[in-house]
């Protein structure tokens, strides 16, 4: 690991990428989340946030805090009321694709980190095409295409032909990969993107430096403000996540809610949705694990998520078991993923890996198998809910 | 009257049911309750859900004899709602449409200005336009000049399950509006469905108070007797009200007067 002072400093932004000089929401999810204090929440305040129909950020603090905890049961009860009220008993699906595990980032918990010694490699559209055409027969017509963060390997127009092939197969296309300018979503937006997924990992700057060494994801700010470019560049919907298990959980996910909030008061058409991933082991380090985020701690983050924003799409993907999925859909979760590998041209039978997976899954089953879970449950699956425009 | 003979036209198409069925929460459970047990006739359809469905789609689920409503769900302005009605009606989902036009995700409030330039351009293109809307008697007039076929006015916040939050503008719109009020968005309680008919709305729409009830097929038809019982009280002429005190329903004196007349004194 390299010294400190050796890093370049990661509050700066690089050549190339694009400031927002206009926006505030940065500096107040961070203020909000330096003067957050969860030890001062009392029981009375659980209470009062669980009698409110419409929640304000202190609230959402109660919720995540400690004293929330004794509250799981109501929580649990308030937030599937919220979820079915917005949702209904509808379950959306998609799946994601790796397309390349090339990166040019060193985060120290991510299978595709740079100096980690993995099997690498990038599809090429015709693989692509290959890859979509066996997603699309089980039915699916939503897809999440993703990419180590690398420009090199993975350049915009790489990424948007990759995109327009999918728009072939999937009525939603959405992609999670590395934080771009407003130009270059917008250019992705025409090639028939609609929803933008960037994990902030940790919302602690001070943390975030000691966790990604090098690469430009090292920026803090830069990533920080993608989701609002992604909205300038005329994307539909965002997702935000914090990586559970990095650092203080409760000061994360208030960080999280927070940021989307801000977003959609500033962008009311915006629609948003929140990832929960924790930490996963990753090939070469089988130890890494999501520390204090137990599967309790989980669903009182995912609860206090769904009472502070109820029309948000919340999606639990294979990072969780199969048992803990099963359960969750009946609460918070509206989305989940089916079909799932993490590496690199797994999705054709006749054809074999290229690439080495981000991390290891939980939940290992096929689009049948989710698909009679959720029958099972007695709600409705729902393969699409959009339509590009 | 009875109900058969008491019908509710929209676009020269006659229904002698007065609910309609949302689709915001898609369930085969749902769409069988509301046909079966609540008599719709009219199911609208969110043309994103539909949209080439492979597999599991809610037009398989949608009887013959049933009117399709597509909706413009989805639409941030006039322009993605023309564009998403001409794709419906592409798919064969017949003329009518109901539109749509929300940019704020939070509350899901449709923009009447949007709507109202979204309505001329589909009813000049033969759609039969049922724009949504917050209940704006100026913009309703417009979209009634527009070319509406009928005006939808929220009753609270869609999903909200709030009842007739803006009751007394929509009853300005019964009064003021030449076309067919439909009450859309909000509607919890069948009680809360019987007193949007009895001020006047010529029908209901529905869909989460059925979705998330402990009982569908028994709510829909609970819906179905509250929008009959309302209807029946609409036609019939309410009583007066008295808001203070009391009026008694057999008059203690009455004068007969030499002129024959009769003077009831309370």
């Amino acid at each position: 690991m390299s010294l400190k002072e050796t890093r370049i400093n990661h509050m700066q932004y690089m050549e190339g990428m694009e400031i927002l000089h206009d926006s505030t929401i940065m500096h107040e999810v961070i203020d909000g989340m330096n003067r957050i204090d969860f030890s001062s929440y009392t029981e009375n305040d659980v209470k009062a946030a669980l009698s409110k129909q419409v929640l304000k950020p202190f609230d959402f603090g109660a919720l995540l805090s400690p004293a929330a905890g004794d509250f799981l049961e109501e929580m649990a009860l308030r937030a599937q009321e919220e979820t079915r009220r917005h949702f209904g008993n509808s379950i959306y699906l998609f799946t994601p694709l790796y397309i390349s595990n090339y990166c040019e980032n060193y985060c120290i918990y991510c299978g595709f980190n740079s100096h980690n010694k993995i099997k690498r490699a990038k599809l090429n559209m015709e693989e692509i095409e290959k890859e979509l055409a066996a997603i699309a027969k089980d039915g699916l017509e939503d897809i999440l295409i993703l990419t180590g963060e690398s420009r090199k390997q993975s350049d915009v127009n790489y990424i948007g032909q990759a995109a327009k092939l999918a728009s072939k197969y999937f009525k939603t296309v959405g992609i999670e990969v590395y934080p771009m300018n407003t130009d270059e979503y917008a250019h992705l937006h025409q090639c028939g993107v609609d929803y933008v997924t960037v994990f902030q990992e940790t919302y602690n700057a001070d943390k975030y430096e000691t966790l990604h060494l090098a690469g430009h994801k090292r920026i803090f700010p830069y990533r920080f403000n993608a989701q609002e470019r992604a909205l300038r560049g005329g994307m539909r919907g965002v997702s935000f996540a914090a990586l559970l298990g990095l650092d203080d959980f409760r000061k994360d996910a208030y960080a999280t809610g927070l940021h989307a909030y801000l977003l959609q008061r500033n962008y009311p058409h915006a629609e948003i949705s929140f990832s929960c991933p924790r930490l996963r082991p990753i090939i070469n380090n089988d130890t890494i694990n999501p520390k204090d985020v137990h599967e309790k701690e989980l669903v009182q983050i995912i609860c206090a998520y769904r009472l502070f924003m109820p029309y948000a799409g919340i999606t639990v993907s294979t990072r969780e078991s199969a048992h803990f999925r099963n359960h969750i859909i009946h609460i918070a979760a509206t989305k989940i993923s089916a079909g799932v590998s993490t590496g690199i041209g797994e999705h054709q039978e006749d054809s074999e890996k290229q690439g080495d997976e981000q991390f290891e899954i939980a939940d290992n089953r096929n689009v049948k198998e989710v698909l009679a879970a959720i029958y099972d449950a007695g709600m409705q699956p729902v393969m699409n809910d959009h339509v590009f425009l | 009257m009875n109900r058969h003979e008491d019908k509710l036209i929209l676009g020269g198409k006659e229904f002698t049911s007065r609910f309609i069925l949302g689709s915001g929460k898609f369930d085969m459970e749902l769409i069988k309750a509301a046909i079966t047990h609540a008599d719709a006739q009219i199911i609208t359809l969110a043309l994103r859900r539909a949209n080439n469905a492979k597999g599991a789609s809610i037009l398989d689920y949608i009887p013959e004899g049933i009117t399709l409503l597509p909706n413009t769900s989805g639409a941030r302005n006039a322009q993605e709602a023309v564009r998403i009605a001409r794709l419906a009606r592409e798919m064969g989902c017949g003329d009518f449409v109901k539109i749509e036009v929300i940019r704020d995700s939070k509350y899901l409030f449709p923009d009447n200005h949007e709507t109202i330039k979204a309505t001329e351009i589909l009813a000049n293109e033969g759609f039969i336009v049922l724009p949504y809307m917050y209940p704006d008697l100026n913009a309703a007039r417009d979209m009634a000049l527009a070319g509406a076929a009928a005006i939808m006015p929220l009753g609270s916040p869609i999903g909200s399950n709030k009842g007739l939050c803006t009751k007394e503008f929509i009853q300005i719109l019964i009064d003021e509006i030449d076309l067919p009020i439909i009450v859309d968005a909000g509607i919890g309680r069948p009680s809360q469905a019987c007193e949007a008919m009895e001020m006047g709305a010529a029908a209901i729409m529905a869909n989460t108070a059925i979705a998330t009830a402990g009982d569908i097929a028994q709510m829909a038809k609970a819906f179905c007797l509250a929008i009959d019982a309302g209807r029946k009280a609409y036609l019939s002429g309410l009583g007066r009200i008295i808001h203070k005190g009391a009026s008694a329903s057999s008059p203690h004196r009455v004068f007969r007067t030499t002129t024959g007349g009769e003077i009831i004194c309370p």
